[in-house]
């Protein structure tokens, strides 16, 4: 192939690409632009796209209106405690599956992952009422409890593939230097694994701070998530679309910057390692 | 290949998930069933009584359950549709050289990080409102009515957010296999004489065939329970147009109170996710093992 | 000291027994190689010893002692990896130390311990490098020196030249010799090399399908093979086997003549034979000659013999050192 005609080639698939990824990308894009504009702009026709009165009163009205603040630290106490408590209760399983593995340990995988095919509708009314009679509904804690109960699969066959890439004779050696199993988790396997561990935590993250089943239907104005902070704007009030969009921009942020930095763990780790 | 003193350890390690996920099985699902079998509304507290079967018969027997089930299989094989046959095209192309790709790359995957009460209030605000959204401007512009998506392709229109959701994830895995095709491989077939086309159905589909399994098996267990884009969107309506069945059972049993006619709504998710499953874990099964 | 007795061991998976039943003695101080195909069931031999898998029968006794149920570590054994398995997490100092740290000894002498090793191994100057920026053979080094650092009642290494390039594996084979002479610690070492068996044993262990097929020094099994299995596998290249006639005259069911002890001549002999294929060594030509009515024989020649690919030439065995076997592969002495 002739060195001209892939370079032309090459800029042709550049501006296809291009095209594609911001259309793809447009209606964040768009979110975005609209949470700087006036009440005004943002309606206007023609749609301004870039000259307009760029303004920020949005993410100050948001955060006085609806303490944009509180829900994000719903966010973050159930997404990161969620995550947490997983991992915690994740890594031994995980551990033994990949490092003593027995005749069922496929079943055992295999049953984890069917629990996240039984659809939530099927227990969300006596979850609704265990957690209505327990005072759990709209708690942080209880939010935390079943967000790790969904995604705890997914964390511990995440984890179980990193580890299955940890080469069983690196802890053998261990064993054989002396050191207990504890030791063996402490000073071997886990510095071993803290990058598949940080990539599970990642993940499960993300997956719980987007996660809108349970969070919409099992709190309300205590404890409510941004998830359900924004399902609030489906009422009238999403016609004020600067506001919508600068809330909008806050919820979607931090979560898009975290995506963005694992977008390779992202692959690996929802497809459970099937995928490299 | 260990020794018994490290398996029995093993056991007490697999304990607290075990028991805690088989707990998170059969509790809530035993009490929906016990629920199922009740005439119990939230609003005449202290009025339970059994109901054998009725709520069953109430639910199949309502026309709102089979345009359900009809609108839960339209979702999800909508949006597999789109996505797989859409992240098969864009894996391909993003596989080419180009200027920039990590650019496009982070640009392609932005909406699977986007949290679906967002994505679905900005498409219905900002894009499918027939006054003020863009694609009403669009239309104007050529000349056009602004159709009012929401109101009159209400599935349609879930669908295609749902799917806007998805694309990134299936491109991102297809586009990951696509990577790992030897190199060797696709030379040796273009010295066989392998046109473009041929090398796509003889080398690159069945490499990738694995890949699909995965996107299929995933997108499946999270489409089944597509929830939140239809409550801020349609509300399941026009009348039940864009209702699935978990759409269903949360207005029965959180906007009318019937825990018992919602529970048996349940049970039927479910066992209908559980033939889903059924036909989904065996095909993933045989292409895992591989 | 470093002696150990395997008693009656077998090891089971399911329904498969790797290992039916072995006794095998190993004296202090000895380097005893288990050698055999793969799939011989060698590794799964060390592991027992080491105490990575539990024996299904029998007693493992290391230094007088019953280590059947001790876990690896009471075992007073060091272990090479295959894989080295280094610890890819810490430095090479801390991999080294890793033994002593967990045996909960002083800072101060484990860092004496440390340095002293890395001075035998040739490693002070990456003490502090990580796993990855060494080399292979550095990397086995630093293996080693985790194994020796413990001072083990006996040291195991799985098959650990077989990731080395074939100089460097040369080396290193030298090395471990040297350190078996300055140690004279008890060392067992796995392999499927034969050369690697031959060149450094003491002892060695012919393992077949779980079984003994016999131990003995390197000298021995050369010379006297208990069976053909043994004289097909030790010796490069193999040893040639001929049935039917050519036996019968030996009172045979099989006889046996190494390449090296086959006599060539361009005018006369025993066998008759076309020359196919002429390796040229240098040294040494290896002549693979389609024998008439017996099959393609291997000689070993000196390398200035002239030969080359369709020469008629003849083969005469030694007669000395002809090994005859009967039907059931047994040496007949």
């Amino acid at each position: 192939m002739a060195r001209n005609v892939s370079t032309q080639r090459k800029l042709v698939t550049t501006v296809v690409a291009w095209t594609i990824g911001i259309l793809i990308f447009f209606p964040i894009l768009w979110t975005f632009l609209t949470s700087f504009k006036t009440e005004a702009q943002a309606i206007a026709s023609p749609p301004a796209f870039l000259f307009f009165d760029w303004t920020t009163e949005n993410y100050f009205e948001v955060q006085s209106r609806s303490d944009y603040f509180k829900h994000f630290m719903n966010s973050v106490v159930v997404s990161f405690g969620s995550t947490l408590l997983g991992l915690v209760i994740a890594i031994p399983s995980a551990w033994a599956m990949a490092f003593a593995p027995t005749k069922r340990t496929k079943d055992v995988l295999m049953w984890m992952l069917s629990t996240k095919m039984m659809p939530p509708v099927g227990v969300l009314v006596p979850m609704y009422l265990i957690f209505r009679n327990t005072g759990l509904l709209d708690t942080r804690t209880g939010l935390v409890l079943v967000l790790t109960l969904i995604n705890l699969p997914i964390i511990i066959w995440m984890l179980y593939t990193y580890f299955k890439e940890i080469p069983g004779e690196i802890l053998e050696a261990a064993r054989m230097d002396g050191a207990s199993l504890a030791k063996e988790i402490i000073y071997v396997l886990t510095p071993m694994a803290i990058p598949g561990i940080a990539s599970t935590l990642l993940l499960n993250i993300i997956l719980a701070w987007n996660e809108a089943f349970w969070t919409l239907n099992l709190s309300a104005a205590k404890a409510a998530p941004l998830t359900a902070f924004i399902a609030s704007y489906s009422s009238p009030e999403g016609l004020f679309y600067a506001k919508l969009s600068a809330a909008s921009t806050m919820a979607i942020a931090p979560i898009l910057i975290l995506g963005w930095f694992s977008q390779k763990q992202l692959v690996r780790g929802l497809t459970f390692g099937a995928v490299k | 290949m260990a020794t018994l003193h490290t398996r029995s350890a093993a056991r007490l390690m697999i304990a607290p998930s075990v028991l805690l996920l088989l707990a998170w099985m059969i509790v809530p699902l035993a009490l929906t069933i016990y629920f199922s079998l009740l005439r119990y509304n939230l609003l005449m507290p202290g009025m339970e009584e059994f109901a054998g079967l009725s709520n069953y018969t109430y639910f199949l027997t309502d026309p709102a359950f089979f345009q359900a089930v009809f609108n839960t299989l339209a979702i999800v094989l909508g949006v597999l549709f789109i996505t797989v046959v859409g992240g098969i095209g864009l894996a391909l192309l993003l596989d080419q050289p180009m200027f920039g790709q990590g650019i496009v790359r982070i640009l392609v995957i932005a909406p699977f990080l986007i949290m679906p009460t967002v994505a679905a209030l900005v498409w219905k605000n900002m894009f499918m409102n027939p006054v003020n959204g863009l694609f009403a401007w669009l239309a104007k512009l050529v000349g056009l009515q602004p159709f009012d998506f929401l109101a009159n392709a209400p599935l349609f229109s879930i669908i295609l957010i749902v799917a806007w959701q998805w694309l990134p994830f299936a491109t991102l895995i297809l586009l990951t296999a696509l990577q790992s095709l030897d190199e060797e491989q696709k030379e040796a077939a273009q010295m066989d004489g392998a046109g473009a086309l041929s090398r796509f159905i003889y080398l690159v589909l069945p490499h990738l065939s694995r890949a699909i399994t995965v996107v299929i098996l995933i997108q499946t267990i999270f489409l089944l329970s597509v929830f939140a884009e239809i409550l801020v969107t349609t509300n399941g309506g026009p009348g039940t147009q864009s209702t699935n069945l978990t759409f269903l059972v949360y207005a029965q049993a959180l906007l009318q109170f019937d825990v018992g006619g919602a529970s048996a709504g349940g049970i039927i998710a479910v066992i209908l996710a559980n033939i889903v499953a059924f036909f989904l874990m065996r095909m993933i099964g045989k292409t895992l093992e591989a | 000291m470093g002696s150990i007795t395997l008693k009656n061991v077998s090891k089971v998976f399911g329904a498969h027994a790797v290992i039916p039943s072995i006794d095998l003695d190993i004296n202090d101080g000895e380097f005893v190689v288990f050698v055999g195909p793969s799939g011989c069931g060698k590794s799964t031999l060390l592991r027992l010893i080491a105490g990575l898998e539990d024996v299904s029968d029998g007693a493992i006794v290391i230094d007088g002692k019953n280590a059947t149920e001790l876990p690896p570590a009471k075992r007073g054994l060091s272990m090479v990896f295959q894989s080295y398995a280094l610890y890819p997490h810490m430095s090479v100092r801390a991999n080294i130390a890793f033994p002593l740290k967990m045996a909960g000894e002083d800072k101060a002498v484990i860092d004496k311990k440390v340095e002293d090793a890395a001075r035998v191994l040739n490693l002070t100057d990456y003490l502090d490098r990580k796993p990855r920026q060494l080399s292979g053979g550095q990397r086995q080094r630093v293996a080693i020196g985790r194994a020796i650092v413990r001072q083990p009642e006996a040291f195991l290494f799985d098959e650990p030249l077989s990731n080395l390039d074939a100089a460097l594996r040369v080396n290193m084979r030298l090395e471990i010799s040297q350190l078996h002479q300055q140690l004279k610690t008890t060392m067992i070492y796995v392999t499927h090399d034969q050369v690697e068996a031959m060149t450094m044993a003491d002892k060695i262990v012919v393992l077949n399908r779980g079984r003994i097929e016999q131990v003995g020094s390197p000298l021995e099994l050369y010379h006297r093979p208990d069976n053909l299995f043994v004289a097909g596998f030790i010796g490069s290249p193999k040893m040639n086997f001929i049935s039917g006639g050519p036996a019968a005259s030996h009172q045979a069911h099989t006889i046996g003549v190494r390449p090296e002890h086959l006599v060539l001549s361009k005018d006369h002999g025993t066998w008759q034979g076309t020359v196919g294929v002429a390796e040229h060594l240098g040294s040494d030509t290896f002549l693979h000659v389609r024998a008439d009515d017996i099959g393609t024989l291997t000689a070993r020649v000196s390398g200035d013999f002239p030969v080359t690919h369709g020469d008629r030439v003849f083969l005469t065995p030694d007669p000395q050192r002809l090994h005859k076997f009967d039907e059931k592969g047994l040496a007949i002495r």
